[in-house]
């Protein structure tokens, strides 16, 4: 077990850690867009008083949230191209399929939690606080500006960049359905060379390295933003 | 799908047992329960290592939870698979591969989940302890412990379904628990993907549903319960 950093350097490792790297971002970036449009739609279309929607919501949050997200990746992988009709399949078997079911997968699984966190955010605030904001006189629109959105933020965005650190580590399970991320890239380097310490050591670190990353946003935003409310 | 269960239903639910080493569903929650116990004894002190006034066990415990906390457990089930027969020297069996990845990546979550319950409690329960003459320790098991666990008790709960649901990658080192099963299923029936894994996805549904609902019950109830209402 010696170390030698000199191999990572080599044909068979850079490379490969590298764009492994890269699609890791890439998924990361792509699932947490897609995650947060989604659980947008998802707020507004609970917010709508017609019950049926708010079952159907609620089996989507509650599906997403019960089930392991390999379990949904794979659903998406190797289960819904067979109930496609056959040009999207072909379509879809022509571009890079893996990964766009994995971004599916990914977004709507974290998703269901953005959504949670955005509501629980938008419930903590107390409708006395709309009533004050409009009674002295500011509008409608001035009173979510200025009084309940920003409260409503603060108390949102620690469970939402929690998630988010959970959305980065989960895009190492897109290799289950080979998607050339750097877990992905690890375990095929390690295949390719029958050396892991290097690789392992490499990409431990730079997973840590961006998670520490959104673990320090989330701790300062924790210390410059406090909540005004207990949620 | 119903006949895709009537088919393959023991082996979702018990692997290839008893002809084989048990499998699918049991061994996934054999494994999430193993992998909580076994990681509870490291969460207390990790916990009470948090909140201590010693510097050096602080910082250790606070690099642990960091550091487990950020790296995928996919990477820490590859690290269990390389060092772990370094280490002992014999071949390790997967499950327990994936049981030892499990239990270090569970206590750093269970870890900050004992910190928060000590730290939630009124500072006065240690000052009142320390004050009729307890040691710390004594201070720790006798007073702050077991009112902080009894408040632990719904988080725990909830963690246990993220365990349940994280065990599922352990596949990937060959662990015959239920996602293998599906695997198989799906390796086996030609065409049947979608229902193959829509049944697992309905087998961990249940019983993670299930489980959160208790959560949510325990948690309402404690509610209540510091509320001075029931």
């Amino acid at each position: 077990m010696n170390f030698d950093w000199s191999f990572l350097a080599s044909q068979s490792v850079a490379p490969r850690l590298l764009s492994g790297l890269a699609t890791t971002l890439e998924l990361f970036v792509a699932s947490w867009i897609g995650g947060l449009l989604v659980a947008f739609v998802v707020v507004g279309l609970r917010a709508i008083p017609f019950p049926p929607l708010g079952w159907i919501m609620r089996i989507f949050v509650e599906y997403h949230r019960n089930v392991p997200t390999v379990v949904q990746i794979m659903v998406w992988y190797f289960g819904v191209p067979e109930v496609l009709p056959d040009p999207i399949r072909q379509w879809i078997n022509q571009n890079q399929s893996e990964f766009i079911f994995a971004a599916i997968a990914l977004s709507l699984n974290v998703s269901a939690y953005f959504s949670e966190d955005v509501r629980s955010g938008l419930r903590a605030i107390p409708k006395t606080q709309l009533e004050a904001a409009r009674a002295i006189g500011l509008s409608a629109f001035s009173a979510m500006r200025y009084v309940t959105v920003p409260q409503a933020v603060r108390i949102a965005v620690p469970p939402l960049l929690n998630r988010t650190l959970i959305l980065f580590k989960d895009t190492s399970l897109a290799m289950v359905i080979g998607v050339a991320e750097m877990t992905y890239q690890v375990k095929a380097i390690e295949n390719l060379t029958f050396r892991s310490l290097e690789v392992f050591a490499t990409a431990t670190i730079a997973y840590l390295a961006l998670s520490l990353t959104i673990m320090g946003l989330g701790a300062w935003f924790g210390k410059r933003f406090p909540p005004t409310f207990k949620a | 799908m119903l006949e895709l269960i009537q088919q393959y239903g023991v082996l979702f639910l018990v692997g290839s047992w008893p002809n084989g080493p048990l499998g699918g569903f049991a061994a996934t929650l054999i494994l999430a329960f193993l992998g909580m116990l076994l990681s509870f004894p490291i969460a207390i002190v990790i916990g009470i290592a948090r909140t201590g006034g010693l510097r050096a066990p602080r910082l250790l415990a606070t690099i642990w939870v960091y550091a487990f906390r950020g790296i995928p457990l996919v990477m820490i089930i590859f690290w269990a698979y390389f060092v772990l027969p370094r280490l002992t020297g014999i071949a390790v069996p997967a499950f327990v591969t994936a049981l030892c990845a499990i239990v270090v990546y569970e206590s750093a979550f269970l870890g900050e989940i004992v910190r928060a319950g000590l730290q939630g409690l009124p500072a006065g329960q240690a000052e009142a302890a320390r004050s009729v003459g307890l040691s710390y320790g004594q201070t720790m098991w006798h007073v702050m412990l077991p009112q902080a666990l009894a408040n632990m008790v719904p988080s725990i709960v909830n963690q246990f379904v993220s365990t349940i649901k994280a065990t599922s990658i352990v596949y990937i080192i060959g662990v015959q628990e239920v996602t293998f099963a599906a695997q198989q299923v799906n390796s086996m029936e030609v065409g049947k993907a979608f229902q193959t894994f829509m049944a697992l996805a309905c087998f961990y549904f249940t019983v993670c549903y299930l489980i959160s609902l208790i959560a949510q019950y325990l948690e309402r109830r404690m509610h209540r319960r510091q509320m001075g209402i029931a």
